[in-house]
């Protein structure tokens, strides 16, 4: 086995120093009816050429990833272009064989770039503490409802309003169960915004935060500013959650318009969908909540000869320290898929960042037009301000009518029954810098609209 | 210590001072190529009500991509990973990332793939998540597996969540889990966020629980024990057999943090230890790299009576062999994380499993057992080894030979550094003072075990000759030692 460095006699000579006979004495303190007395049965081992032929096969019958493909899909997971720098950077492996940086003098490559990355988050989000990541947007939204009830500690109720996607309330839900926070849905209005009387008539002086999705899970703007006014009128926290990054280049920092902590899913600045993961969860907040934050955080120091340098630190919120007290649980996090996100903004920059914003909310644009030339489709709240993602109705077969377009190569979105019954004639389709005006045709073409 | 100032260590070539991104910006460079918008791009930007937009650009930095590349080249220089040399970090699985399954990973069929396309057209994924299931359930011996978790520690919560719905199913949801003194600090934490109280007891003195000292613990309101197997001392827990009878017998549950599953592979399996609950690291046993802190991920595989609770959803064949995600459980926990956990890691982890087989990962477990104890019968030569009781697959010293020479386990863990070995995990686990907790898996020839052993037992020399040079440590690295009293008092947390 080309892992395996050891010869025959090299374990003969390591056997006689440890003073056993076998490999098989070195198990002796398992008991034996605990043993498994037989091989594992698994498929017998692969030469690599093998394994590659193997994996190469597999990878072909998912036919939905195969070059050709035009994809609309979105749904809180967007696929943006990645340069190819950020992949290459990534193979260097001194970044991605390393561990978690425990010992700061050999690991000064990772904590400068999560310091960097910290920096970079919290320009984008508008937050004056940016953790080094969680491990989705949706896991980090549920950390910041487990925050915001230390923050406020005598009330024991979360909302999450209007259309927040249906698999961050699931996660929240779950991350919730037993911890003495109750969690309320507020449901979205016909202009597929959150419904601000219910939301209103909610709010009072038990609700430890409301959670909003920016844009929401119908690619629609919520008023962030109104809703600040409401959470903070009755001293809730606003939690507010971005599951596409690239709209910080349009839209304003959340947290300048009133949010307490931010949370938002980075994949998508990272990398392909990988079929949902890894992702990368961004998770922000005010300084003066950062005793309360769950995760790592990389703080800048000197060395003993005055030298600029960086660790770990504030770790006595942690697990390994502060054990069953510890703000969360979390130990590994996303360091690597942070690392890409780094770099792609350091590529992107100042103008790029905000370029990229523009063409998608343009491009997002000039698709729904073509969708809605010949009036057979029609957006879904058509008096709301969008970014890059829009509900169109298609009629009732919108979901034969999806299935239909991914036989003719385009998968023309998400079919929006399966989370609303309601909305069982729509389509939630999602537009990029990766579109262009014939990907549009195509796509109306094969939703014959 | 004069004279290794003077060898020009740490001041040639690659390692100099890198400035942080935004000092190295210069406002109108850029360093990316988008293609043009086709439609309207001021009307788009209008559409956007004024109180929603962005008044100004975000300040992040302008740079060109030469320079992006030379910037995160030269920082991971400053880095060491396995790719650099050893990393024997106790209980953290520091093996070899094979470069083949990188390959697999960025076949353009998986990374390209959404997690909302059509299952039919998404069947080699699901093959693979479903083989992958069927894999770990006959490793570990466990029923059926989620593989949702990023991470061992979400793993953790996962697993104690199913303990909980398993428990309010039954009719009361229990208060209380038992864990040992030797245990990760996740296992407490994860246990507190499932809504437990932590009940912590004392591994023996040998270094492995003790029926007796548990018996006195057990009553209804324990929900389960969340024990580490072998623990985090290396030993194995040889009454576990009669714990999980007991804890049964009590209708509580048996939880094993699989974090040290590199030890067990085709010689023993926790399902048949009584084990109910059992999270799997792959980055650690099966070599997905760690990314320095991630992506992980951290199935976790349960026993028959907790099926019904596994998080949604999860992966089932129908007759005629075709895969899907079956979402209709009603008893399941609910999610942990959006979508179906970190797929492009169980690319990697399935490949490492295909190709070792079941011959190679039983392989695999004996040379790291192999590797540990070698480390442990030569080092325990000038160390002093943390219990007598043999241990697998790491090796635990106390610092009780150089402590009275005014040398802390940090002095020793610092100087290694400048070897030019990553140190191994230290100060725990807890019970062991000062302790340095060695793990060298498998893929460490017998060459470099030997440098470790060598250059540990100069530093032992050097503790007694020359203390200051381990006080000052490390000395041949980018940095010298960090303050990170400093880093806490003040925190500068970005630029």
């Amino acid at each position: 086995m080309r892992y395996f460095p050891h010869t025959p006699d090299q374990i003969r000579q390591m056997l006689s120093d440890i003073g056993v006979a076998s490999v098989e004495q070195l198990f002796s303190t398992i008991p034996s009816e605990m043993r498994l007395g037989r091989s594992l049965k698994l498929p017998a081992g692969m030469s690599e050429s093998e394994l590659s032929r193997h994996l190469r096969q597999l990878s072909a019958k998912n036919q939905a990833g195969a070059d050709g493909m035009l994809s609309f899909i979105g749904a809180g997971l967007t696929h943006h272009f990645v340069p190819a720098a950020v992949d290459q950077l990534l193979l260097r492996g001194e970044f991605f064989t390393a561990y978690t940086p425990y010992q700061p003098e050999a690991s000064q490559g990772t904590l400068q770039a999560i310091f960097e990355y910290q920096s970079m988050m919290a320009e984008l989000t508008g937050c004056e503490v940016v953790n080094a990541s969680m491990y989705d947007g949706a896991s980090a939204a549920a950390e910041a409802l487990l925050m915001a009830g230390r923050v406020g500690k005598k009330r024991n109720r979360v909302l999450l309003a209007g259309a927040v996607h249906p698999e961050t309330v699931q996660v929240c839900r779950t991350y919730l169960t037993d911890s003495g926070l109750d969690l309320e849905e507020i449901p979205f209005g016909g202009d597929g915004l959150i419904d601000l009387g219910r939301l209103e008539s909610r709010l009072d002086d038990k609700t430890a935060a409301i959670l909003v999705q920016q844009p929401n899970f119908f690619g629609c703007l919520e008023n962030l500013p109104r809703l600040a006014e409401l959470a903070h009128g009755k001293g809730a926290l606003m939690v507010v959650s971005v599951l596409e990054p690239v709209s910080l280049g349009l839209m304003e920092a959340p947290a300048r318009l009133g949010a307490d902590i931010v949370t938002a899913e980075g994949g998508g600045l990272a990398g392909a969908p990988n079929f949902g993961g890894p992702g990368l969860g961004i998770f922000g907040c005010r300084a003066q909540h950062v005793w309360q934050m769950p995760g790592r955080l990389v703080g800048q120091t000197v060395d003993k000869n005055g030298q600029r340098g960086f660790v770990l630190t504030l770790a006595a919120r942690e697990q390994h320290i502060r054990r069953a007290r510890a703000t969360s649980n979390i130990c590994t996090n996303e360091g690597l898929v942070a690392l890409a996100a780094t770099i792609h903004l350091a590529l992107l920059g100042k103008t790029g960042f905000c370029e990229l914003a523009r063409t998608n909310a343009a491009n997002a644009r000039a698709t729904l037009e073509l969708l809605e030339k010949k009036g057979r489709a029609r957006r879904a709240f058509p008096q709301t301000a969008f970014f890059n993602e829009f509900v169109l109705r298609v009629g009732k077969d919108a979901k034969e009518r999806l299935e239909k377009a991914a036989s003719h190569g385009v998968l023309a979105g998400v079919w929006l029954g399966r989370f609303f019954e309601q909305l069982s004639d729509c389509l939630l389709i999602s537009v990029t810098e990766l579109h262009d005006r014939r990907s549009a045709e195509r796509l109306a073409e094969a939703l014959e609209v | 210590m004069a004279d290794e100032k003077n060898t020009g260590f740490g001041t040639r070539g690659l390692v100099r001072r890198e400035p942080l991104l935004n000092e190295r910006s210069i406002a109108g460079r850029h360093g990316y190529s988008l293609p043009p918008a086709f439609g309207d791009v001021a009307a788009a930007e209008n559409s956007i009500p004024q109180q929603l937009r962005r008044q100004q650009p975000p300040a992040l930095p302008e740079l060109d991509e030469p320079t992006v590349v030379r910037h995160f080249t030269r920082l991971s220089t400053w880095n060491h990973g396995v790719d650099s040399g050893m990393y024997p970090l106790g209980s953290c699985t520091m093996k070899y990332n094979p470069r083949l399954n990188e390959l697999m990973a960025r076949l353009s069929g998986f990374t390209h793939l959404h997690p909302y396309a059509p299952e039919s057209m998404s069947q080699g994924a699901l093959e693979l998540m479903w083989e992958l299931e069927q894999a770990l359930c006959e490793i570990t011996g466990l029923k059926r597996f989620t593989l949702q978790p990023a991470a061992g520690a979400q793993g953790e919560l996962c697993g104690m969540k199913m303990v909980r719905a398993y428990h309010t199913a039954c009719g009361n949801p229990r208060q209380k889990v038992i864990i040992p003194d030797t245990a990760h600090g996740t296992n407490p934490a994860s246990a507190h966020l499932a809504g437990y109280r932590v009940v912590e007891v004392k591994s023996g003195p040998a270094g492995y629980l003790q029926v007796e000292a548990i018996k006195p613990l057990l009553d209804e309101q324990v929900a389960a024990i969340m024990l580490t197997n072998p623990n985090t001392l290396g030993v194995f827990e040889r009454e576990v057999g009669e714990i999980a009878r007991l804890m049964h017998q009590a209708g509580a549950l048996v939880y094993c943090d699989g974090a040290n599953l590199n030890s067990l592979m085709g010689i023993a399996r926790p399902g048949d230890m009584g084990v109910d609950v059992l999270q799997v690291n792959l980055h650690k046993t099966f070599s997905t790299p760690h990314g320095g802190g991630g992506p992980g991920s951290g199935p976790v595989g349960v026993s028959e009576k907790l099926v019904p609770f596994l998080p949604v959803p999860v992966v089932e064949k129908d007759a005629s062999g075709r895969f899907f995600f079956d979402y209709r459980r009603p008893q399941s926990i609910g999610r942990m994380k959006a979508f179906y956990g970190n797929f492009a890691i169980m690319v990697r982890a399935y490949s490492y499993i295909r190709e070792l087989g079941g011959e190679g990962l039983r392989r695999a477990t004996e040379l790291a057992v192999l590797n540990a104890n070698y480390l442990r019968a030569r080092l325990s030569k000038f160390l002093k080894p943390a219990v007598e009781t043999p241990s697998l697959h790491e090796a635990v010293f106390s610092d009780e030979v150089f402590e009275g020479l005014g040398i802390a386990t940090l002095d020793v863990a610092k100087r290694l550094l400048d070897y030019g070995f990553h140190p191994p995990t230290v100060y725990f686990p807890l019970v062991v003072h000062g302790a340095l907790m060695i793990e060298p898996t498998e893929t460490e020839s017998k060459e470099t075990l030997d440098e470790f052993i060598s250059a540990m037992e100069k530093i032992l020399d050097e503790a007694r000759r020359q203390p200051d040079l381990l006080h000052g440590a490390p000395h041949h690295t980018h940095v010298g030692r960090l303050d990170e009293v400093a880093a806490a008092r003040e925190p500068k947390l970005h630029w």
